[in-house]
């Protein structure tokens, strides 16, 4: 059933990110992708949509693909699943706080799965980067395309802005300007 | 004693659905925001307990807000105040994003959409860069870090293996690899 597969999946997303933010984009893309819920395009467009309204990332995905997916039922159990296993496990550790801080345990996984989602992170990022630059697949007809140096541009362009900490909405408004701007002119 | 816990979950609902509404991007954004309005104007917490937080959030799965949320509400009133917060820092962002889903299918279809989402889809890729460095400078430098990020990058990348697999794998690698430094310390 389409209601509870939304669920389980969202619920995996939000028990197995650790960190916030695009910590949860490598499990997204591979559970959302794999059930055929959207297109990698799709995604990266929803991420715009994301940096530009309120709310953790997480919860937006979640409601858009459930919503999406499933109408406002579906979006309500998307979002219910990415939200539960933190409330579930908040309220543990909130009761066992003293011994949760000291805990050598929780220290030595977090010496794992914080570099891990940098490794993560990053093999997300080579399959973003083949969708925007080549989204009709490598060939050599690419370098002759105009849409492949507008991309490039843009991108080189916002990679300098946003290392020079501008605000994320600005990035993309500006993005999106240069894309209408280039999409009419050239 | 019952009212004035019904006026706290009340307030912690409002207040949350507020801190909801107002944070774009989310994640660490909405730490000075919890901060100015649990601290400074209602005197929830102190500054050290906004700190403990975050260390909690960053240890603990799933989304900041939701983390801090569910945390500060817990603490103020149980678990009918930790529900309160939760449900009112996640409704903004819900009843936003299920609206835009009604429209965002019908304007992809206008010739200068589809023009601004080329452009912003280079600008996402260099936001999602930005966001790999913030949190690749966080990390530890050290040897077991570099392995773990190695590792986790070319399974994903170049051996397909399923990321939930990685991520365990990496946590009990992180588990035992500190379990030995820590006894080789000691000895």
């Amino acid at each position: 059933m389409i209601y509870l597969e939304l669920l389980w999946t969202f619920f995996k997303i939000g028990a197995f990110t650790f960190g916030g933010g695009y910590a949860m984009l490598p499990l997204i893309q591979d559970e959302v992708l794999a059930h055929g819920w959207m297109e990698l395009s799709e995604l990266i467009d929803f991420i715009a949509v994301s940096e530009s309204t309120p709310g953790p990332f997480a919860v937006n995905i979640a409601t858009y693909v459930g919503a999406e997916v499933g109408g406002l039922l579906g979006s309500v159990c998307a979002t219910l699943g990415v939200v539960l296993p933190s409330f579930i496990i908040i309220l543990i550790v909130a009761k066992f706080f003293e011994k949760f801080k000291e805990s050598r345990a929780v220290k030595g996984v977090m010496t794992g799965l914080k570099p891990a989602v940098v490794g993560l992170i990053g093999a997300a990022i080579i399959t973003m980067a083949v969708t925007v630059f080549i989204p009709t697949g490598f060939s050599t007809a690419i370098f002759t395309d105009t849409s492949f140096y507008v991309s490039l541009v843009i991108f080189a362009l916002c990679l300098v802005l946003a290392l020079k900490k501008v605000a994320p909405i600005i990035v993309i408004c500006l993005s999106a300007l240069l894309g209408i701007a280039a999409g009419f002119l050239l | 004693m019952k009212n004035s816990k019904l006026k706290n979950a009340i307030s912690l609902f409002l207040t949350f659905m507020k801190i909801g509404a107002f944070t774009f991007g989310g994640g660490y954004a909405m730490i000075p925001l919890i901060q100015k309005e649990a601290v400074e104007k209602h005197g929830w917490l102190t500054d050290d307990d906004i700190l403990e937080i975050v260390a909690i959030a960053e240890s603990t799965p799933g989304p900041i807000a939701i983390n801090s949320a569910t945390f500060v509400g817990y603490r103020l009133c149980g678990f009918f105040g930790a529900l309160c917060a939760t449900v009112g820092v996640v409704l903004p962002s819900f009843l936003i994003i299920f609206l835009i889903s009604k429209v965002l299918r019908e304007f992809g279809n206008i010739k200068a959409v589809q023009y601004a989402f080329n452009g912003i889809r280079a600008g996402v890729l260099a936001l999602v860069i930005k966001a790999l460095w913030t949190m690749y400078k966080k990390c530890p430098k050290n040897i077991v870090s570099y392995i773990v990020i190695g590792a986790a990058f070319i399974l994903t990348a170049f051996l397909k293996v399923e990321i939930l697999i990685v991520i365990i794998g990496c946590a009990i690698f992180g588990l035992i690899s500190s379990l030995i430094i820590s006894r080789r310390s000691k000895a």
